[in-house]
């Protein structure tokens, strides 16, 4: 036996046994089909082999030496993103310099590691034109120069979605602008109090040490001379804030964490200035640079950690479609949705969702409307059928006629209903404010009357000790207790999937409450598939060749249960292949002519007569489960299989609801859905027999909720626009994973794992966190009181007050680090 | 210990130093995006 016979043995049975070749561009397996042995690189897809031949040509294929590489195929697509040059895009989101150099910046789907920084940023020399490309990872934002002269967007656009990075304008720009300038302000205010409070602890340390061994008065004096010389700035700059913040609470009367700050550091900066002037009593001024420091920390950390999960939810929002195709004189052509006029004609393709409210003109199709009316079901339309924006469009290509487009289609409306219940929310009083308002008032009391009594008693130093009380409890650690607990606990969630937009949602849902959920997308997986299937399985090759090429939700169904029959589907031989919408499909296979789809379509042939059925299928018939789409399969005028999709319960609903009942919650489905579909799936996952409410329209939910929220807390789930309002109603809204915009704006939790134990692991985690508050709280509660008694006392020398002080704040950000709030594992988000 | 009265301005001089490099680092925008020239550096361009 030859070498080469050897080799070619080995290379047969390694397309038997099915070794696994890995794509060169994104290393995914490549599917045996796609294997080309007479090639040094191979595929998984034709995006990636886009990819790798734009980044060959243009020599930069060092791309290929990094360690990371992506860890999803480039998806090919014809998209040539036409309305990225529209004027309207242009008026938007692009500025134009008076040289000619525009600017934009784009959210780009599928960065995330150093190579993608790479690729990115050699965009210009891929590009000719194109000045400048810069990536901020964090943020999935690019930020892109080019001469509009020389090149279009819309063809920069286009190579980045061919290198795999789908580009996505971004609609942030002057807010992101103005939150910037915040953090930098606030970065500065933090990096000059800390340093300004070191060097203050510094002195204090040589005064302390100084006090114990007897120091030189000189140098006494010098040292207090120069910390009161370090705290002026520190008041001037980043403490003034505080001041702010005070006279606000004084203006509007209601009792804010800044009014002690500020009236403490007053006090206390009047009093150390009196003593260093005077060269007797204490300063007090270690103890205030460090207060200022540690409180802007909080306040950093709170809002940063909010802002993080603000985002990542608006990164998906970015990926909801802005464009349309319109059809004029001149042709075919994208255009931004904002851009439509009513009188303008739609061309939607099928698998396209609807960018306006209009009419059929051309074409009969089937449209889900489920994002509108949470019906999982399509429903045919036909010619003169009405149509509504965000819903999808499935079978075949349609024209349609804009009647209403932009802030007055049905989905426009919708989302203003949203966000007015988003605006008549009611504020939250946080559990740390309350407190507050509370311990400002006991702290002032206590000070005043400290004061007093001392001063009754003709004591000495009654000043010197209601300002010590102020200081030594001037709620560093309080203010550090909520937010400190807060942001670990929202930073450990999002790297469990779980992006919280605001503390206050975690407080809520600490608690059991009512918990009302959606069905479609929510309990259910939103998406057909196959439940049940009778019938030869050498049929099931024979669906997949016919249905390959069908862009039917059933047809994507059977492709996704079939998949494993892939090979067997390509040797046969189609003919004839007839797409009847709203019924189903007929061709010629192998020689025998067959026909699949709905019982109506398929059990009759065309002169009208009962096809009739094999007597193997007559018991599988008849105990179809009602709530499916049944689907038959005749061969040569005979029924030889019967199928039947539907949208399924989605596999850890059961056990998950069952916990949350346990821990206390009581659970209620709200659907869109035909009630008798809802009646099945209520039953099966142990809803009371009034929790399972179906037909509800999304102002019947809006009203739902409402009605609920008079008994009590109410937290709502949803994933579609049909949920947005109710969503927005309810006390904290959860959007769950593939949800729509509308309902990622209006929610305050969004899951970006599939399935409901994020809701589990959500609703006990927030129990958690809300314990590990009130531990922090209680901590520093307990220090403070031992500080003020011995303020009180008159013992409190100045030595106790600045171990005191640390310690506090250290138990607290210890606690809130050790405390049990989410577990730190991440689990990769599926977005 | 007379040589403090000359030592501590002097520290302070330079602790003046570093809050304005932070300051103006702080203002330039080096300080928005921590993550991405932590990455770009690795690449060092040749080409």
């Amino acid at each position: 036996m030859s070498t080469d016979t050897l080799h070619r043995i080995d290379t047969v049975a390694d397309d038997l046994i099915g070794v696994e070749v890995s794509c060169t561009h994104c290393t995914l397996p490549v599917p045996a089909g796609l294997v080309d042995r007479t090639r040094d690189q191979q595929f998984c897809c034709s995006g990636c082999a886009t990819a790798f031949a734009i980044l060959h040509e243009h020599g930069l294929d060092r791309y290929y030496e990094f360690a990371q590489k992506r860890a999803a195929p480039v998806l090919a697509s014809a998209r040539r993103y036409e309305e990225f040059d529209h004027p309207a895009f242009a008026a938007r989101y692009v500025v134009t310099s008076a040289h000619g150099i525009a600017r934009t910046e784009l959210y780009l789907e599928g960065v995330h590691c150093a190579s993608c920084v790479w690729l990115v940023e050699r965009v210009p020399l891929i590009v000719s034109g194109v000045v400048r490309a810069e990536l901020d990872i964090r943020r999935s934002r690019a930020v892109v120069e080019w001469d509009a002269a020389a090149v279009s967007l819309s063809a920069v656009a286009a190579t980045l979605a061919s290198l795999g990075y789908p580009p996505h304008p971004f609609r942030g720009v002057a807010r992101d602008a103005m939150r910037t300038r915040e953090d930098r302000a606030m970065l500065m205010r933090i990096g000059i109090a800390g340093a300004i409070a070191i060097n203050v602890m510094l002195a204090a340390l040589a005064l302390y040490s100084g006090e114990l061994n007897g120091m030189d008065g000189s140098l006494t004096r010098f040292f207090r001379w120069i910390s009161f010389g370090l705290i002026i700035p520190a008041f001037v700059w980043p403490g003034r804030v505080f001041f702010t913040g005070a006279w606000a609470s004084v203006r509007t009367r209601a009792l804010h964490m800044d009014l002690p700050i500020a009236i403490a550091l007053a006090a206390g900066l009047i009093r150390g200035a009196i003593n260093t002037v005077a060269d007797s009593g204490p300063i007090y001024f270690d103890g205030l640079a460090l207060l200022i420091f540690a409180l802007l920390v909080g306040r950093f950390l709170q809002q940063r950690g909010q802002r993080m999960a603000a985002d990542a939810a608006e990164l998906l929002h970015a990926i909801a479609p802005v464009r349309a195709r319109v059809v004029d004189a001149q042709g075919v052509h994208e255009i931004p949705a904002d851009a439509l006029l009513p009188g303008m004609v739609l061309d939607v393709r099928a698998g396209e969702s609807f960018a306006a409210d209009g009419v059929v003109i051309e074409g009969s199709s089937s449209v889900n409307a489920a994002l509108l009316t949470g019906e999982s079901r399509p429903v045919s339309v036909g010619t003169m059928a009405r149509v509504f924006a965000g819903t999808h469009n499935i079978e075949a290509p349609l024209r349609v006629l804009v009647e209403q487009a932009g802030e007055t289609s049905r989905i426009a409306k919708l989302m203003q209903q949203v966000a007015e219940s988003a605006g008549r929310r009611a504020p939250v009083v946080q559990m740390a404010n309350r407190m507050a308002g509370i311990f400002v008032a006991v702290v002032l009391t206590t000070a005043a009357i400290t004061w007093l009594v001392k001063w009754r008693m003709q004591s000495a130093h009654a000043l010197d000790d209601a300002i010590a009380l102020l200081i030594v409890t001037c709620p560093c650690a309080l203010a550090l207790a909520t937010p400190l607990a807060i942001t670990v606990a929202v930073g450990r969630a999002a790297g469990r999937g779980i992006l919280i937009k605001g503390g206050d949602a975690l407080e809520l849902l600490a608690t059991p409450a009512t918990l009302v959920l959606d069905k479609t997308g929510t309990i259910t997986e939103g998406t057909t598939e196959l439940v049940s299937w009778v019938g030869d399985a050498r049929l099931k090759s024979v669906v997949l060749a016919l249905e390959a090429g069908s862009s039917h939700p059933l047809a994507d169904g059977f492709r996704r249960a079939f998949s494993e029959h892939a090979e067997g589907a390509l040797r046969h031989v189609l003919h004839d292949v007839k797409h009847v919408a709203g019924c189903g499909m007929e061709a010629t296979v192998d020689g025998s002519s067959v026909r699949i789809g709905s019982p109506r379509f398929v059990g009759y042939s065309a002169n009208g007569s009962a096809v009739p059925i094999v007597p193997a299928l007559h018991d599988a018939i008849g105990s179809m489960d009602r709530t499916l789409t049944p689907v038959f399969v005749s061969i040569d005028g005979q029924i030889v299989a019967a199928a039947s999709l539907g949208d399924r319960v989605r596999a850890d609903a059961a056990a998950s609801l069952k916990t949350l009942r346990a821990a206390g919650w009581k659970t209620i489905m709200l659907s869109g859905d035909a009630q008798e579909v809802v009646d099945a799936v209520g039953a099966s996952l142990g809803f009371a027999a009034g929790d399972a409410i179906g037909a509800a329209s999304p102002e019947e939910k809006l009203a739902f909720v409402e009605r609920a929220k008079l008994r009590g807390r109410v937290v709502m789930v949803g994933d579609g626009v049909n949920d947005a309002a109710a969503i927005a109603a309810a006390h904290v809204g959860i959007g769950v994973h593939g949800g729509a915009e509308a309902c990622l704006s209006a929610a305050d939790v969004y899951l970006t794992r599939p399935g409901l134990d994020g809701l589990v692991e959500l609703t006990s985690g927030a129990h958690n966190t809300l314990r590990v508050i009130r531990r922090n709280i209680g901590f520093s509660i307990g220090y403070n009181m031992i500080g003020a008694t011995l303020a009180m006392l008159g013992v409190l020398n100045p030595l106790i007050a600045a171990v005191l002080m640390p310690t506090s704040s250290l138990t607290v950000i210890l606690g809130s680090w050790y405390g049990r709030s989410f577990s730190r594992a991440r689990v990769r988000s599926a977005s | 210990m007379s040589v403090l009265y000359i030592v501590v301005p002097l520290a302070m001089l330079i602790v003046g130093g570093a809050v304005f490099a932070f300051v103006w680092s702080a203002k330039s925008g080096q300080m928005d995006d921590l993550e991405t020239p932590a990455v770009r550096m690795l690449h060092d361009d040749t080409e």
